[in-house]
């Protein structure tokens, strides 16, 4: 069989597989639709959750993003783990016993007031839809690169999937097919890196390959002989970072309280039964993510060393057939410009004149075209592609839950039209996921220019307002609703601004040089600033205002005690 | 809900207390382990080596992602044993 048609088979088999559970765990109440009806084992909670958090990104780009970055790259890694601790601790055990549906609703019942609540449901909107766009051109992406459709027809095949299970099965049915992605995406993610693994170091766990001995006989440990390639090519050594400290201290920190502050991995926490079962699940969540995360870095070095032994200074007409193939793509290019006919690599830009470096390779190829670099069977690249879109589609599902959430209960239900039956609200959570679909499929077609930027912005984002504000309603008593909002609002205003202009070159003639950053701090870490400013803001006020009443400091204490958390009560 | 007694009231500030020291202890570790090992010290402590890697870098993509696993899983031990102290588990 081809690649081809393995790949169709299993993509194929997976697809089936969703929709057969969409179909048995469809959502017949709002309480289903917005919290699986509360009765999610902690352990299958954690692997929908972590499928639910890793997306297209982790999957396809994390592990190459990090082989070209080396140290700096552990940003990622620490980030978006750490943010878990933040999340077990200081998070979803209280959330879970406030007992309600969404992150908005907490916002808005325990600062009493609909403006907080708004402020809440904009950012859960923005927040999930700068995401959302990314997974769905992610979906395309593999398709095209896998199946050779169209970009655009993969996106309508992956909004169809998605439509039909978000639609249907709700937060109930998203669990159940999260739980199945989950063991799809790391089973194609591990099979490629034991392989590799063996191959390179004959270990069989990647983790111990990572800091074990090459096996060409040389006895060198696999990060000496990186490092000792990339000062040959004149690179900064692998394992030193090139980033300054204080930029890779708020970046880690931005990315961390930005995890811990994401609605759609904090709605998870409402679907399992009592107190102690959020807690234990947000454990298995990160052991499962864990897994994927510390296989990363081990795919990474392994894929660097690779890449650069099988190119550096051999003649491009030896190159194997990967080469020439992902040349086509467009994710591999080569310039000889010494015409000497060998490919040197180093750094720099291909396209620019004064440089060595004679070749461009995109991020994404170490972990898509890894099993055939390794020349790994064809079902294992079949295998790849069937899991980065398990990765894709379960982080997409999530996000779309929350903003149909947002939509049907945050703005319909609390605001606009109280009395409405269930069944009505019903609808509207379903048109809203619907509605949201077909946004996010028109984003994932036309992706607007700032899609790459708006990730690290979803995270400022977060961590500007939602991390500030959930900490500090559970555990400043004191903290009142002026205090919350006019910190929310300083602090998503700040982050944006700085965004704006050091990101994206808004009101300003060109994008400024990273020596006019605010303390050195570049824009994926200013997340960290603009959630100090938003404490100290929030703090300040509060304490000038007078003090929350006291049924909501009466919430405030029954939260902080775990008993009688029982099933997510309505009203 | 019922209106707390003093004596109530008391076991759940003592319950909140424990909650915070086993927080603020646990959330060092959390501490130390990314931001000290991994990025502040982490020139130090590349001159020492775990296997084959430097135990700075080793931190900062390793070590540090299985001590927050350890972390999360210490707290729902250390909370479950206080709960039932307190009688408040479920």
């Amino acid at each position: 069989m081809t690649v081809q048609t393995w790949t169709f088979l299993i993509v194929g088999l997976t697809f089936a597989l969703y929709i057969a559970i969409a179909i048995w765990a469809r959502a017949g109440s709002t309480h289903e639709f917005y919290t699986a009806g509360g009765g999610v084992h902690p352990i299958a909670n954690g692997m929908a959750t972590a499928a639910d958090w890793m997306s297209a990104a982790s999957f396809i780009s994390m592990a190459g993003i990090i082989s070209f970055a080396g140290y700096d790259g552990s940003v990622y890694l620490m980030g978006w783990t750490g943010g878990y601790v933040l999340l077990a601790l200081l998070l979803a055990p209280y959330l879970r016993k406030f007992g309600k549906f969404t992150v908005p609703d907490f916002i808005g019942d325990r600062y009493y007031s609909n403006t907080a609540r708004t402020v809440a449901v904009v950012c859960a909107i923005v927040v999930s839809f700068t995401y959302v766009a990314g997974q769905m051109r992610g979906v395309g992406l593999v398709f095209s690169r896998f199946l050779e459709v169209e970009i655009n027809t993969g996106v309508y095949i992956g909004t169809a999937i998605v439509f039909f299970y978000a639609i249907i099965g709700g937060m109930k049915g998203i669990t159940y097919t999260q739980v199945a992605q989950y063991c799809v995406l790391i089973f194609a993610f591990m099979v490629p890196a034991i392989f590799i693994s063996l191959n390179m170091t004959g270990e069989i766990i990647p983790q111990l390959g990572f800091i074990g001995e090459m096996s060409d006989g040389s006895g060198m440990s696999l990060l000496d002989k990186l490092d000792g390639l990339h000062r040959e090519l004149g690179f900064e050594e692998y394992t030193n970072g090139t980033k300054s400290t204080i930029d890779v201290f708020a970046i880690t920190f931005a990315l961390m309280a930005g995890t811990a502050g994401l609605p759609h991995v904090i709605v998870r926490f409402f679907t399992v039964p009592k107190v102690k079962d959020a807690r234990i699940s947000a454990g298995w969540a990160l052991l499962f993510i864990a897994i994927l995360y510390t296989t990363a870095p081990a795919i990474a070095a392994f894929a660097r060393t690779n890449l650069i032994d099988t190119m550096h200074n051999q003649p491009y007409s030896e190159m194997p057939e990967w080469f020439k193939k992902w040349e086509e793509t467009g994710l591999i290019a080569f310039t000889d410009k010494n015409a000497d006919g060998l490919i040197t690599y180093g750094p720099g830009a291909m396209t620019d004149a004064t440089t060595a470096n004679e070749v461009y390779i995109d991020n994404d190829i170490m972990v898509l075209a890894n099993p055939e670099i390794a020349g790994l069977p064809d079902w294992v690249i079949a295998l790849v592609a069937a899991g980065a879109l398990a990765a894709a589609l379960s982080t997409a599902a999530g996000l779309l839950l929350v903003i149909s959430t947002a939509i049907s209960r945050d703005l319909m239900r609390m605001q606009v039209k109280p009395d409405m039956s269930e069944k009505e609200e019903l609808w509207w959570a379903r048109g809203g996921a619907a509605g949201a679909v077909i946004i996010a499929a028109y984003f994932g077609i036309n992706p607007p220019g700032f899609v790459a930027a708006t990730v690290a912005l979803a995270f400022g984002l977060a961590a500007a307002s939602f991390f500030p504000a959930i900490v500090l309603g559970i555990f400043d008593k004191r903290m009142n609703r002026e205090g919350a909002i006019s910190g929310m609002v300083i602090g998503i205003l700040l982050m944006f601004g700085y965004m704006a202009v050091f990101k994206l070159g808004w009101f300003v003639d060109e994008v400024p040089p990273s020596s006019s950053w605010w303390f050195g701090i570049s824009p994926e870490g200013f997340g960290t600033v603009a959630m100090m400013v938003n404490l100290v803001v929030a703090a300040t006020v509060s304490r000038m205002t007078s003090p929350p009443p006291a049924a909501v400091q009466s919430i405030v204490e029954d939260i902080r005690i775990p008993k009688g958390a029982g099933a997510a009560i309505d009203h | 809900m019922p209106t707390p007694t003093n004596e109530n009231q008391s076991i759940r500030t003592a319950y909140w207390r424990e909650n915070l020291t086993y927080l603020v202890v646990l959330l060092f570790v959390w501490f130390i382990v990314s931001y000290g090992c991994g990025i502040l010290f982490v020139d130090q402590l590349n001159n020492f080596r775990i296997g084959g890697a430097k135990l700075g870098f080793w931190f900062a993509q390793q070590g540090s992602i299985y001590v927050f696993v350890g972390l999360i899983f210490i707290y729902v031990w250390l909370m479950n044993r206080l709960d039932k102290k307190y009688g408040f588990e479920e």
